[in-house]
């Protein structure tokens, strides 16, 4: 899946060893701690002494590969859904522009390094000076790369402090878009866990190895930026490519049928990837991300009858059918009375919001239990869009009548301006903003 | 509220027929209330006491006149097995006389005096003598959506009856008066809100919270008047969402004296109620200024007891397993709610720790479990 080879690849670093050839040598020994995903997961990506990470050819060796960091986009937009997400918000502490550079640039690399299965930083985890701290925490040696996507997203604060000051001289970059989102009816947002100069979303097949991109990242950072919220998600609740089955999310649906997916071609230039002219030049190809912590009241859910379940989706719980309908995959019909007018299916599909359509590429949730007992999980829903104002904020304003609001409470809010990809290693995470 | 409108294609029907009132001639009832109607049996109800004429009476139509000789407002209820309401009035302020019109087929049946309106009340025995009735499952079930009719039509007349007295308050710019009536009105509407919730926009705007509304959409009803009372300690210009309100509930009542539920409406009613209580109540979100959400707590728990108990003849066809669950659970909780009593009202939602809202919380889940199976046993 790598389309090159990333360039510090040939050579191992001198120092340490780089997770890849550790992996390499430990493969088979440690092929007992992913028992669960079978010994072909680790034996699929033979990384020994070869240039390109994740050659994988088959089975579970495709969750183990690497994936391709350069390109016009960032991945993790359209990259297929991995299984697992660590989110993660940041503020920006500095007032000096030169250090916030420096941090992008050095986080991108760390970033192309760690997606390719190596170490965060050159000196790697097992540093040649034992006084040293290993300049890698450690815990993703021996794993794979397991197709870890690390993409970021610039949030309004990057260019406009508090007080409406132009901390980083790059207020006249803000894109028109790239602004608070409204108060939605209905929203219980805390303020604690919403909002964010800087996002980055970490994906990948294997939890441990999404958490070490993000805390090799943060550590990184200190000083610069410090972390203001973070989110773990599991189990993918949209499908981002045809070939992946629906997944469901924790009210045991299917999720996200419909959604704009990487073969959609055209219409990923229409709704997801921001077109020359659409605003500031740095961001075109980029995108717009919308994070969403939606707590779902599960116990009362759990609890409905499954007709109201299913006239609340406004599908069949089985097949994922829209009512009225046999298949999954057969269109929603609006004009149909077998879906209710207030079924979730109906106001969120493109043709209820003047053909708004968005990537969405969420997870499921579970952060233990509340204080009253009751499970504290929900779905972290992410949708990348070419413009929020023509994208998530229609299609939620639209929602306000959604039956299923009854048993959600969005509790965390988020809107980042997601630049384009990097082209090499000279190139790093927001350059056009900075040079 | 709910924090949407329920529009339940398919599942809600509005019934264009306008009910009957206490005096019911149902499908079931020619034959059957040949007997009674001895001119009005007379009932004084104190403070701490309820005597009923009358402790045995015969099958038919029988007219109780309640008199409040005591100091506190107080309700009269007709029980049969498991508290299934077969007739109540609501709302009897001191020295009235209020009539209920009831009718009864033989069976053993209590009756019930409620001075402060809250708890067991005061209990009374009564035998309604002659034959024996056998009905059908139909017929058990249409008995059910009659009695639930006529506890509707009580209910809305005390609200339409507390309401005026507390938009009076407001308008008088009486505070504290007010504030005391406040979470008393809303506790009819609460104990039959499945039934105001099916009628579009009103309930939003007489029970929207602060932030429900759409773009353009003004806070209105009760939750507004709440936050002028508490937040702001003032009513100066609260009078046109108070007149507001009082329109609204009038139009919600007229609306629902003309609805029927169905039975599996009844059925689902009862849980939802619940999942009120669960989502909204235990929560503190309901009554975010006042924090009077206990009120509503017990009221939409005896809501969803009066639903469940109205298919209670159904069920213990059925499932007489499920009703004897069914009335422990409903125990349970209202003991758990017990707990929280303070005279004849409850204890402040801010007041309570998380531990006693864990255990409300439990208490609501397991008797909400049991209730969401009462909707598969009536359709089965």
């Amino acid at each position: 899946m790598s389309e090159e080879p990333p360039d510090d690849a040939a050579a191992a670093p001198p120092a340490g060893l780089s997770r890849r050839r550790l992996f390499g040598l430990a493969g088979a020994g440690t092929a007992g701690v992913l028992a669960a995903g079978g010994a072909g997961f680790l034996l699929g990506n033979p990384s020994t002494g070869s240039g390109a990470p994740g050659a994988a050819t088959s089975g579970f060796g495709e969750l183990a590969a690497a994936t391709a960091f350069d390109g016009h986009h960032q991945a993790g937009i359209v990259t297929p859904a991995q299984d697992r997400l660590h989110f993660v918000a940041f503020d920006i502490v500095t007032d000096d522009r030169e250090e916030l550079r420096a941090m992008l640039q050095e986080w991108t690399a760390a970033a192309r390094r760690m997606t390719q299965g190596e170490a965060a930083g050159e000196g790697g985890a097992i540093p040649d000076v034992p006084e040293s701290p290993p300049e890698d925490t450690g815990e993703a040696l021996d794993l794979p790369a397991s197709g870890l996507t690390i993409t970021v997203g610039f949030g309004p604060g990057m260019f406009l402090g508090p007080d409406g000051a132009d901390r980083f001289g790059l207020a006249a970059d803000k894109p028109e878009a790239l602004a608070d989102l409204p108060a939605f009816p209905g929203d219980t947002l805390r303020p604690e866990i919403s909002g964010g100069d800087i996002c980055i979303q970490a994906c990948a097949h294997d939890p441990q190895v999404a958490v070490h991109a993000v805390r090799n990242l943060a550590r990184i950072g200190f000083g610069v930026v410090t972390v203001r919220w973070s989110q773990l998600g599991f189990g993918r609740t949209s499908s981002t490519t045809v070939n992946q089955v629906t997944p469901r999310n924790l009210f045991g649906f299917k999720d996200g049928t419909n959604n704009v997916k990487a073969e959609s071609g055209e219409v990923l230039d229409e709704h997801v990837w921001v077109q020359p002219g659409d605003g500031p030049e740095w961001l075109t190809g980029g995108s717009y991300v919308v994070s969403r912590r939606i707590a779902m009241t599960i116990e009362t859910w759990d609890r409905t009858s499954l007709v109201e379940q299913e006239q609340i989706i406004g599908r069949t719980k089985g097949e994922g059918a829209p009512l009225g309908t046999g298949k999954e995959f057969d269109p929603v019909d609006l004009t149909a009375t077998s879906i209710p007018v207030n079924a979730h299916v109906r106001l969120a599909n493109p043709n209820s919001n003047d053909g708004a359509a968005l990537l969405r590429r969420g997870y499921s949730f579970v952060d233990g239990t509340t204080d009253l007992g009751r499970l504290d999980a929900g779905l972290f829903f992410l949708a990348y869009q070419r413009d929020p104002r023509t994208g998530f904020i229609p299609v939620q304003r639209n929602l306000r009548t959604d039956v299923m609001n009854e048993y959600i409470r969005h509790t965390s809010s988020g809107l980042f301006a997601c630049p384009p990809g990097v082209d090499g290693p000279d190139d790093y995470w927001g350059r056009a903003l900075f040079e | 509220m709910t924090r949407t409108v329920r529009a339940r294609v398919g599942l809600m029907t509005l019934s264009g027929a306008v009910l009957l009132t206490g005096c019911s001639a149902d499908s079931s009832g020619e034959g059957a209330s040949g007997g009674g109607d001895e001119g009005p049996i007379a009932v004084a109800a104190g403070d701490d006491s309820c005597d009923v004429g009358e402790s045995e009476l015969s099958a038919g139509t029988h007219t109780f006149a309640v008199t409040n000789n005591g100091s506190q407002v107080t309700e009269f209820y007709v029980y049969a097995e498991g508290d299934r309401v077969m007739g109540e009035v609501e709302n009897i302020g001191p020295g009235l006389t209020r009539e209920l019109i009831v009718e009864l087929a033989a069976g053993d049946y209590e009756t019930a005096c409620k001075p402060g309106m809250i708890g067991d009340g005061i209990r009374n025995d009564l035998t309604i003598t002659g034959e024996a009735e056998r009905l059908t499952e139909d017929e058990l079930l249409a008995q059910a959506t009659e009695d639930y009719s006529r506890y509707v039509q009580s209910q809305t007349v005390a609200l339409t009856e507390k309401n005026d007295e507390f938009v009076a308050a407001v308008l008088a710019g009486d505070i504290p008066g007010a504030k005391a009536l406040f979470p008393i009105a809303r506790t009819y509407w609460e104990r039959i809100e499945p039934v105001a919730e099916i009628f579009g926009d009103l309930d939003p705007a007489i029970d929207g919270r602060e932030g429900d509304q759409a773009e353009g959409e003004e806070f209105t009803g009760w939750h507004k008047l709440e936050y002028d009372l508490w937040v702001l300690g003032d009513v100066s210009q609260s009078g046109p969402i108070a007149e507001k309100l009082q329109a609204d509930v009038a139009e919600v009542v007229e609306l629902a004296n003309t609805t029927e539920l169905s039975p599996i409406q009844l059925a689902n009613g009862a849980k939802e109620l619940l999942d009120e209580i669960a989502t909204g109540k235990i929560t503190g979100e309901e009554d975010r200024y006042s924090h009077t959400d206990l009120w509503d707590f017990a009221a939409n728990l005896e809501g969803s007891e009066a639903s469940v108990q109205a298919l209670r003849p159904a069920l213990e066809e059925r499932d007489p397993e499920l009703v004897a669950a069914l009335d422990a659970e409903f125990a349970n909780a209202a003991a758990a709610l017990e707990v929280h009593r303070v005279g004849d009202g409850w204890q402040l939602h801010n007041e309570l720790t998380e531990e006693q809202l864990q255990a409300l919380s439990d208490a609501i889940n397991a008797l909400a479990e049991e209730v969401s199976k009462v909707a598969g046993v009536i359709a089965g």
